[in-house]
């Protein structure tokens, strides 16, 4: 049942990464773009640790959490350099 | 000189915990480096928060965060039914403008995340004197009661914990 | 007995996962969907963080009544996603704000400066983040 389950999350996920490419590539906006590379980000998460649970490991979680961490210092620091033109005033 | 080894005791005993969760192992050496880790750093960032308010009520704080984390399951429902059942020209956008009463950047900065986590709400900007506060609203008829709806569930018990 | 809770567990953890995985679905979609930068930043921010937090969740009730062990680091994650996804909302909605909206569009401060995005804050007053 597990399973079907995660087979599901994984179809629900995937979309998303679609979803959030096709964003990434439109636009229309700066905003837009970086909008869509942070969801991309949290579905990449999600990804991880549903074949974490595929697998039946635990070694996907350090993983997910750098990226958790590397995706919102890299979110914020987009958006610095476009309010601000710089990232470290 | 129990205030100088401890400037802020919450952070030190949160630093710990997180380190002892983050190792994944709770043993004798690591619990004694999380307990210099949350000794160290809490004196180290001291000149970063300067005049910071005390949480006075520790049970308001405790309902304040079962209240938020209601309504941020309730605002997952209520966006996705937004987002999957209405058409787009249904959707009335708003911009609510929300006055303050909260004077500390500590409470603003809680309000505003509070504000960007619950029912189609999102937080966008803060007047340049920070005494009023910017929310756009995914789908409302209602403006008005957006805006009674935040000062009244969030706004009035926060200004009692930061008091 | 044993039967029965390996099959309770079973169901809570794929119920769990069903659920992440549709609001994950949710956020994406509206990303897709919706018509407003400024709606669409509604969106991932509240849909995927309910999303992760499920498959956490399910991840974590799997390892604890299946496999039994214990592990922290979903929580850790969850924690950090839920701090974090106001702050990056409030961000992209300031970037979008000082590129694509002109300042009559919104509406009056009520006070006497205007909004942070467009108007200097008074002198010793640091801006808010």
């Amino acid at each position: 049942m597990i399973t079907y389950a995660l087979i599901f999350a994984f179809a629900c996920y995937g979309f998303g990464l679609l979803a959030t490419l096709w964003r990434l590539l439109t636009g229309p906006t700066a905003a837009d773009r970086i909008l869509a590379l942070d969801t991309m980000v949290i579905n990449f998460i999600a990804l991880l640790i549903l074949y974490g649970v595929w697998r039946g490991t635990a070694i996907y979680f350090e993983a997910s959490m750098l990226i958790a961490m590397v995706g919102f210092v890299s979110t914020v620091a987009f958006c610095r350099f476009i309010l601000r033109g710089d990232i470290i005033e | 000189m129990l205030k100088r080894i401890f400037p802020h005791p919450l952070l030190s005993v949160t630093l710990t915990i997180v380190w002892l969760m983050l190792v994944n192992k709770v043993t004798l050496g690591n619990l004694a480096l999380g307990v210099v880790l949350g000794i160290v750093i809490p004196i180290m960032t001291a000149p970063y928060w300067p005049n910071r308010p005390a949480v006075r009520a520790p049970l308001m704080a405790a309902e304040y965060a079962l209240i938020v984390l209601w309504d941020i399951v309730v605002a997952n429902m209520v966006v996705a039914g937004i987002v999957l059942f209405k058409r787009n020209a249904d959707i009335h956008s708003q911009w609510v403008v929300v006055p303050l009463e909260l004077t500390s950047p500590e409470a603003i900065t809680v309000l505003a995340g509070t504000i960007t986590m619950t029912p189609g709400t999102v937080s966008a900007t803060l007047s340049a004197d920070g005494g009023a506060l910017l929310v756009h609203c995914l789908h409302t008829d209602d403006p008005d009661g957006i805006r009674d709806d935040i000062k009244t569930r969030y706004e009035r018990r926060l200004k009692e914990i930061f008091r | 007995m044993d039967q029965d809770m390996t099959l309770l567990a079973e169901l809570l953890v794929s119920a769990f996962l069903i659920v992440g995985g549709i609001f994950g679905f949710v956020g994406s979609f509206g990303l897709l969907k919706l018509k407003h930068t400024m709606q669409r930043l509604h969106a991932p921010t509240k849909a995927t963080t309910l999303g992760v937090g499920g498959a956490l969740i399910g991840s974590m009730l799997y390892f604890l009544m299946i496999e039994s062990s214990v592990s922290f680091h979903e929580l850790l994650i969850t924690l950090f996603l839920f701090i974090t996804a106001p702050i990056t909302a409030n961000f992209v909605a300031k970037t979008f704000m000082q590129g694509d909206v002109v300042e009559r569009e919104l509406p009056d401060t009520g006070r006497a400066f205007g909004w942070a995005v467009y108007d200097d804050p008074p002198s010793e007053k640091t801006e808010e983040d």
